[in-house]
């Protein structure tokens, strides 16, 4: 491969990533490292799966991040969403991710009691 | 959903509880209601801000005005004028001084505050499992600049001199100047190793680095292997890290199919394989030629310096040894360059530095901010304070062989320069918080106990000595000392510093005597007691 061919593939990455995020109104990121997971974060992952699937939320992409230090925190969601800030849930045991899912992703209104952060 | 526009934090210590602080909050969230400015003013709970003798005390942020002796009469008037009005209620006993100081202002307290990442800034945006991701997030930008630009080595390790980064494993050496000792040293078949050992107790910054944005640290030893003129690249993760293990192994894979890796690199010249090696657990492992020992398949003993890695390491060959963090910032160096890089920190420790905060405080977590940010602000801003409202005691700073700092020596900013001027260190960036219930022979001795445990036993003044140090503070607890022994670890940690032949033995000098220097009373309180 060449730096060429490098190059190409990053800018295709970067225009997939946008297409992609592009379709979907919203994006799930769930923080999977170590301490996420042994938190319950790969529950957390199956039910925001799971409920996608089971709503048929095709406008919906979720994915897997590593951590981001604040531990005691774990599950830690994130909700990107086009235009509006991102949201940053903590403590996203599989049943408060069912109540995410219901609120915020499906009808428009975060979860205050979750929120740890919010960021332009 | 709206972004707060002041957060109200609540002292709360026993001052503040004594004179009713939860009434003031009750009162307080009633009011905010009553104005219906719960979307915009966030009331939170903090710990203490070390103020005493005050009564309630309210701090306003972003504005930074502190109120005191808050009571339900002038609250109305802090609402009116300060809330509402957006002046300061100049008739409440107030102060604009910052007990928390910041350089950028406040976003939000606790953990989630602002900070400057450069080593952490994708660990949770990105998928650490896919390349493409990596890529679109602007990996390998550094590694695509060199070649397409056909920067040399040497302007690389110019350019890491430039930039000031030094060592985050714990010496804080310059990177550069390592660099460029191990690209002139004579020899063919260089190494560069980077060391994700990680024994410090309770650190888990390198494992954040690796499971998070693992690219990165890939990118970081292609660039390393080529400024020092190296043909192969070990990782050494301990053994425990099987996610680290498991996503690095991922990365190296995925970076191969790009060419990334190899034989050729994006078919230039260079070529560099990388390689993990899995550490076996124990701390002294961690230690740069014991690490080179174990990687050659022998158990690892710390080898004598000189000579350095940089002309004799891995299998007699000139290696370089770098920490995962250190590494974590070359890629953005090199793509944004050494003058961005200098913008952070201070003039002689640059950039940032990630902390793990750990014990009594609000939010144990980690965080990563500029050099040179005072210890007050890393406790109390970003760790939250002191848990329930305790007082602070101590803070052993730089991990187990760190030192303890008391109160007085809170205003330190962590870099260096700073620390070495209190005769402390960065070391890991470890800050163990311990709050005024904590009895400094305890801590003391669960210290020594590790050390006595990880002494490798290779020369006798740290395999004797960290056993004398044990029993002395043994003996202490258990209302057995006498003063004289005090002054007897002393001599023992000053013997083992001047004698032992690594780092381990040689740094045990630090917790020894900041503990009995500071905490005199503590070791006197356990040792009267026995006439009692
Ligand atoms: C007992 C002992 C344990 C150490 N453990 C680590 C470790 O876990 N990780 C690390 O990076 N450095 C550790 N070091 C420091 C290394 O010897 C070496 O200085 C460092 O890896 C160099 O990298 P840097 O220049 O990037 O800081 C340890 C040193 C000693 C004496
Ligand atoms: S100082 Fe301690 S750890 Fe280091 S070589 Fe000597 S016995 Fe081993
Ligand atoms: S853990 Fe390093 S040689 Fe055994
Ligand atoms: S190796 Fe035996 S005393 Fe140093």
């Amino acid at each position: 491969m060449k730096l060429e061919d490098l190059k190409k593939i990053r800018e295709k990455a970067e225009k997939d990533m946008h297409l992609r995020d592009g379709k979907a109104r919203i994006k799930v990121i769930v923080g999977m490292g170590t301490s996420g997971i042994a938190a319950g974060a790969r529950e957390t992952l199956k039910v925001f799966l799971n409920e996608i699937e089971k709503r048929d939320l095709s406008d919906i992409i979720v994915s897997q991040s590593g951590e981001r230090g604040l531990s005691s925190h774990e599950p830690i969601v994130t909700i990107q969403e086009e235009g509006k800030p991102d949201i940053v849930y903590g403590n996203v045991t599989a049943e408060n991710a069912r109540k995410i899912i219901s609120e915020h992703i499906v009808n428009g209104n975060p979860v205050s009691e979750f929120v740890l952060e919010v960021k332009e | 959903m709206s972004i707060y526009r002041a957060h109200i934090l609540l002292p709360i210590d026993e001052g503040t509880i004594q004179s009713g602080v939860f009434e003031i909050k009750r009162e307080l969230e009633e009011k905010i209601e009553e104005q219906n400015l719960n979307k915009e003013i966030k009331i939170l709970e903090t710990g203490t801000i070390g103020v005493i003798g005050k009564g309630v005390i309210i701090v306003i942020y972003p504005d930074n005005v502190t109120y005191y002796n808050v009571n339900k009469t002038n609250l109305d008037n802090i609402i009116q004028e300060h809330i509402i009005k957006g002046r300061i209620a100049k008739r409440v006993e107030h102060s604009t001084e910052k007990y928390i100081s910041g350089k950028k202002g406040y976003q939000n307290v606790g953990l989630t505050r602002e900070q400057q990442r450069i080593v952490l800034d994708k660990c949770w945006k990105i998928d650490p499992e896919s390349i493409d991701e990596a890529l679109a997030a602007g990996g390998y930008r550094g590694v695509e600049k060199i070649f397409s630009e056909s920067i040399s080595p040497e302007s690389v390790i110019k350019e890491i001199k430039n930039s000031g980064l030094r060592g985050r494993g714990g010496a804080g050496f310059p990177t550069g100047l390592k660099w460029s000792f191990t690209r002139a040293a004579k020899g063919e078949g260089k190494f560069i190793i980077c060391n994700a050992d990680e024994g410090e107790p309770g650190t888990f910054k390198d494992r954040l680095i690796m499971e998070g944005d693992p690219h990165k640290l890939v990118e970081a030893m292609i660039i390393g292997g080529y400024a020092v003129g190296a043909i192969k690249g070990y990782v050494y993760i301990r053994g425990e890290y099987e996610l680290s293990i498991k996503r690095i192994q991922k990365a190296i894979d995925q970076a191969l199919e790009y060419n990334l890796l190899g034989k050729n690199i994006l078919e230039t010249d260079f070529s560099f394989d990388l390689e993990i090696k899995k550490g076996a657990g124990a701390y002294v492992c961690g230690e740069e030629t014991a690490l080179i020992d174990s990687i050659e398949g022998k158990r690892g003993y710390p080898r004598i310096k000189p000579p350095y890695p940089a002309n004799k390491g891995l299998w007699q060959k000139p290696t370089c040894v770098n920490n995962v963090e250190t590494l974590a910032n070359i890629p953005e160096i090199i793509y944004k360059g050494s003058n961005w890089f200098k913008k952070f920190g201070t003039e002689k420790s640059t950039g940032t530095k990630v902390f793990t905060i750990l014990g009594h405080v609000e939010y144990p977590g980690l965080i990563e901010v500029e050099m040179g940010t005072p210890l007050r602000e890393i406790i109390f801003s970003y760790g939250g304070g002191i848990k329930g409202g305790k007082r602070f005691k101590a803070a052993l700073v730089g991990g187990s062989a760190g030192v303890f700092l008391p109160e007085g020596l809170l205003d330190v900013n962590m870099d260096f320069e700073s620390l070495m001027e209190s005769k402390a260190v960065l070391g890991s960036g470890a800050i163990l918080v311990m709050n005024e219930d904590t009895d400094m022979v305890d801590m003391l001795f669960s210290i020594l106990k590790f050390f006595a445990h990880e002494s490798c036993g290779q020369c006798s003044p740290c395999r004797i000595g960290t056993h004398q140090l044990l029993n002395l503070v043994y003996g202490i607890r258990r209302g057995e000392g006498q003063e004289k022994h005090i002054d007897q670890m002393v001599k023992i940690a000053e013997t083992m510093f001047d004698m032992s032949l690594c780092p381990l033995g040689q740094s045990l000098i630090m917790p020894v005597k900041s503990a009995v220097e500071n905490f005199r009373q503590d070791f006197l309180n356990k040792i009267q007691n026995k006439s009692n």
